[in-house]
């Protein structure tokens, strides 16, 4: 059954096919940057560990970083969530990052302790 | 994108009542939601799997180590077959993207076309991954442990672990310590005679990779792979599903009859939410 008393959302969300041009070249360039961020993420673990093996640690951080870059590509771009309103945004996004900002704190903390006890009593 | 998130409200016709104040389909809205569940999970198994990685006492095994095979090569490719898949999934991520925005344009060969490509490598990752799963779980051959804890690995022609010793070619080289899969570099592959004693005072061996032990470190190493990338898989597996049905109703015509497709628009959202944990775990699980 059709309501007229709701928005339908769905309806408008069309473009014209110049909208439409502008929008697959940006589509095109974000894979430009994913393929070469993996890219260098399956160098770096190949070659860099046997060349350089003291700056391990720090490309171990810099493999997180561009995960991060990644995953702000994804689901900005691809998953068009930097599109919608600021408050659908923040409603998906800031209740993720208390329960997971919380359960890396706690994990990291807990491991720590854990090791410690078994590195002093195994 | 255009439509109502685009258009600059007051907060008073925002939140007035009437409509909703996110300018998003109850749909759309839900399938969020869902992600944010579903993110959860999945951060919770990858969180788990850095917990017990960091807690360990022992050494834990090395992606570019484990993951080093191609199929139908021999060699060392430390992580090229992994990469593969993630340039598979990422492709399928933008060529649903490019379904979406086709169904913005109303454009139905355009959505079957990309669509269509899409459910074509989710398949392809699926099958990529049926045959790590069985690479991994066959193993290169296993290891023997002697009584004063000296790790030997096991080669022969066939890559038969079953009797391997009678196996053509059989031989041992002795294991690297710290590393679970790589020989010791100053030792040379150890001659048949020398091989077969070793081999008959072993006192265990270990060879691919199941629940409780695998050839390649601690049990929780094998269990976590098994879960994150089977719980993954199946999350792929009905990406695919779900596609394919999209797919079938997108040739029927029905979400042109509709006026927009956002059925589309909402399994996109699934799918790219797939693509999206594979980027974690890529990272988690393989390079770190």
């Amino acid at each position: 059954m059709e309501r007229d008393d709701i928005i339908e959302y769905s309806l408008d969300a069309h473009h014209s096919e110049e909208a439409g041009r502008k929008i697959r070249r940006k589509i095109w360039m974000v894979t430009l940057v994913m393929a070469v961020i993996t890219t260098v993420e399956v160098a770096l673990g190949a070659y860099w560990k046997e060349w350089f093996p003291s700056s391990w640690e720090a490309v171990k951080l810099g493999y997180i970083v561009l995960t991060l870059v990644k995953a702000y590509l994804i689901v900005s771009i691809f998953m068009h969530l930097g599109d919608e309103r600021r408050n659908v945004r923040s409603i998906i996004l800031l209740p993720y990052a208390l329960f997971i900002l919380y359960l890396l704190f706690i994990a990291i903390w807990e491991s720590n302790y854990v090791n410690m006890m078994l590195e002093q009593f195994q | 994108m255009a439509g109502e998130a685009t258009k600059a409200l007051s907060n008073d016709v925002l939140w007035g009542g009437g409509r909703s104040p996110f300018s998003i389909s109850y749909g759309k809205m839900m399938m969020w939601f869902f992600l944010v569940s579903d993110a959860l999970t999945f951060s919770g198994l990858l969180v788990a799997y850095g917990f017990v990685r960091h807690a360990t006492t022992e050494t834990w095994p090395i992606g570019e180590e484990v993951f080093r095979a191609l199929p139908f090569l021999t060699g060392s490719y430390p992580l090229i077959y992994v990469a593969l898949m993630t340039a598979i999934l990422i492709f399928s991520s933008v060529t649903m993207v490019l379904a979406v925005e086709a169904g913005h344009r109303m454009d139905k060969k355009g959505v079957v076309k990309w669509l269509f490509l899409t459910v074509i490598g989710g398949a392809f990752f699926v099958g990529s991954q049926a045959w790590e799963w069985s690479h991994f779980i066959h193993g290169s051959g296993g290891y023997i442990t002697m009584s004063d804890g000296a790790k030997y690995w096991v080669h022969n022609d066939t890559h038969d672990t079953h009797d391997p010793a009678n196996a053509p070619g059989f031989h041992l080289v002795k294991a690297r310590e710290g590393h679970y899969l790589l020989p010791d570099e100053s030792a040379h592959h150890l001659d048949h005679e020398g091989s077969l004693k070793l081999w008959n005072e072993r006192v265990d061996y270990v060879d691919g990779a199941n629940m409780t032990r695998n050839e390649y470190g601690p049990s929780q190493y094998a269990n976590f792979f098994f879960f994150i990338t089977g719980f993954h898989g199946f999350h792929v597996f009905s990406g695919v599903v779900i596609n394919l049905i999209v797919l079938i109703l997108v040739i029927k015509g029905v979400f042109h009859r509709r006026g927009h497709y956002e059925m589309v628009e909402k399994a996109g959202l699934y799918w790219h939410f797939v693509d999206l944990v594979w980027v974690f775990v890529f990272t988690f699980f393989y390079l770190l």
